[in-house]
């Protein structure tokens, strides 16, 4: 069962790999979204250094969000959903490997860049191991909570659109304590209490979301 | 294993579905199928387009629950354990689960590898269809009768007592269709079985035929008007 789980995981990995693109095309948007705000909220150190750490969770999020569509999109089109639910694997343990790929291929490369965009926003140096604490420990939720969603809208018109609708509240708390925790730690109240809640979230998501996303994947199927 | 010993075996672990209906939507697609196959058996699967036959075979492979009536496998109902029956069945559909980026031989790697086969002889199954040269060419270079070759070879390289084959000699050239008949006809002398559906003529000796058409259910049907 271990085979068959770590089988899928490095399949998918080695498909948004060598499809390349998959995992630039992520981290370009979301240096691009954090790069967009500069411009528009201009460039005082003071005002983009308070709102930095909402700017990149904010766009981590939406990076998060652009490739969920795919993650049993493309497996549902071509049968090979059909053959992962026939497996002698639960279908519990395939969506765990399916989202451990998804954050291995967003969640991961957002967090390690993440101190560059801190720079580039002016978000002070002594938050930034605080940010990517949180990133580290909140991103694996995002691809958890994103599995649901993207299991829900299989077979959808605009799945893509979809996702978006569905999954975005469902990211409000990991944004409210990813984004609290640099706060906090910029005020001087430490921001332990954030990241520990962030913690909490994805060790909840861990077994709860594969739940879920089997459950509306087998509608799917049905 | 004595003669007698597999013979009991082939009378146990018969499959059979009792009463089978369907539902697609709100429509009843059919009702009232009865069906049996035992060691070395083989069912044919005729019917017009939309009569049923893949939701059939998707109701044996267990990814469709019947609207009513059930399976059994090996005198157990097979809702009971659905984990047990389906390291039993092996299910090639219409789709062939290829991946563009993936080759021939890390695609069947991988399929082999989830179904918990252990050392599965990827080249053997290869060779089977005759994807040798093909190997290692990603399967965007395939043709179709290439990527259901690929599909096929699936059945060699982690083997199932139960097939269940949803037109599987669509896009498949005279070479392809010898190569398959020749497989289905070693698994059937091993004593697996085979459930299959076509449009095409294919060689199946002693296939119980099944005529989809025939369990169409009528419009005044107790199940059609539920819904």
């Amino acid at each position: 069962m271990t085979g068959a789980f770590l089988g899928l995981l490095r399949r998918d990995l080695r498909l948004s790999l060598r499809q390349g693109g998959d995992v630039g095309l992520v981290i370009g948007f979301f240096v691009l979204a954090v790069l967009l705000f500069p411009f528009g909220v201009g460039p005082e150190p003071e005002l983009l250094g308070r709102i930095a750490a909402g700017i990149i969770w904010v766009a981590a999020l939406l990076a998060a969000v652009l490739s969920l569509d795919r993650l049993f999109a493309a497996d549902h089109a071509d049968g090979g959903l059909d053959l992962i639910a026939l497996s002698a694997m639960p279908l519990e343990l395939a969506v765990l490997a399916k989202a451990a790929a998804h954050w291995l291929t967003t969640g991961l490369p957002l967090t390690l860049i993440s101190p560059l965009l801190a720079v580039l926003v002016d978000l002070d140096a002594a938050a930034i191991p605080v940010l990517m604490l949180g990133l580290l420990l909140g991103t694996p939720a995002l691809s958890l909570f994103g599995a649901i969603a993207a299991a829900l809208t299989l077979g959808a018109r605009r799945p893509g659109v979809l996702v978006s609708l569905l999954v975005l509240p469902l990211y409000l708390p990991p944004l409210i304590f990813g984004a609290g925790a640099v706060e906090a730690t910029l005020t001087a109240d430490g921001g332990r209490a954030h990241l520990l809640l962030l913690g909490a979230l994805t060790l909840a998501a861990l077994p709860l979301a594969p739940l879920a996303t089997a459950a509306a994947l087998r509608q799917a199927l049905d | 294993m004595s003669a007698s010993v597999a013979a009991s075996i082939a009378i146990d672990d018969e499959l059979v579905g009792e009463d089978l209906a369907c539902r697609r939507g709100e429509r009843l697609v059919f009702a009232g199928l009865d069906c049996r196959l035992a060691a070395g058996g083989a069912l044919l699967l005729t019917g017009s387009n939309g009569s049923g036959k893949s939701s059939l075979l998707r109701l044996l492979a267990t990814l469709l629950t019947p609207a009513a009536g059930q399976l059994w496998w090996a005198g157990a109902p097979v809702a009971a354990d659905r984990t047990r029956y389906r390291a039993m069945i092996d299910y090639v559909g219409h789709l062939d689960a290829t991946k563009a980026a993936l080759t021939a031989r890390e695609t069947l790697g991988f399929w082999a590898a989830l179904r918990g086969t252990a050392r599965p002889d990827i080249d053997a199954a290869l060779d089977r269809f005759g994807l040798g040269a093909v190997a290692d060419w990603p399967c965007r270079w395939l043709s179709a009768g290439q990527r259901r070759r690929l599909a096929l070879a699936r059945l060699v390289a982690a083997p199932a007592p139960v097939w269940l084959l949803d037109e599987p000699t669509a896009a498949l050239d005279s070479d392809g269709e010898v190569r398959l008949v020749a497989a289905i006809a070693d698994h059937r002398a091993g004593g697996g079985r085979v459930a299959l559906a076509t449009h095409q003529p294919i060689a199946l000796p002693g296939a119980v035929p099944i005529v989809l058409d025939d369990f169409a259910a009528s419009p005044g049907d107790a199940l059609a008007t539920l819904w």
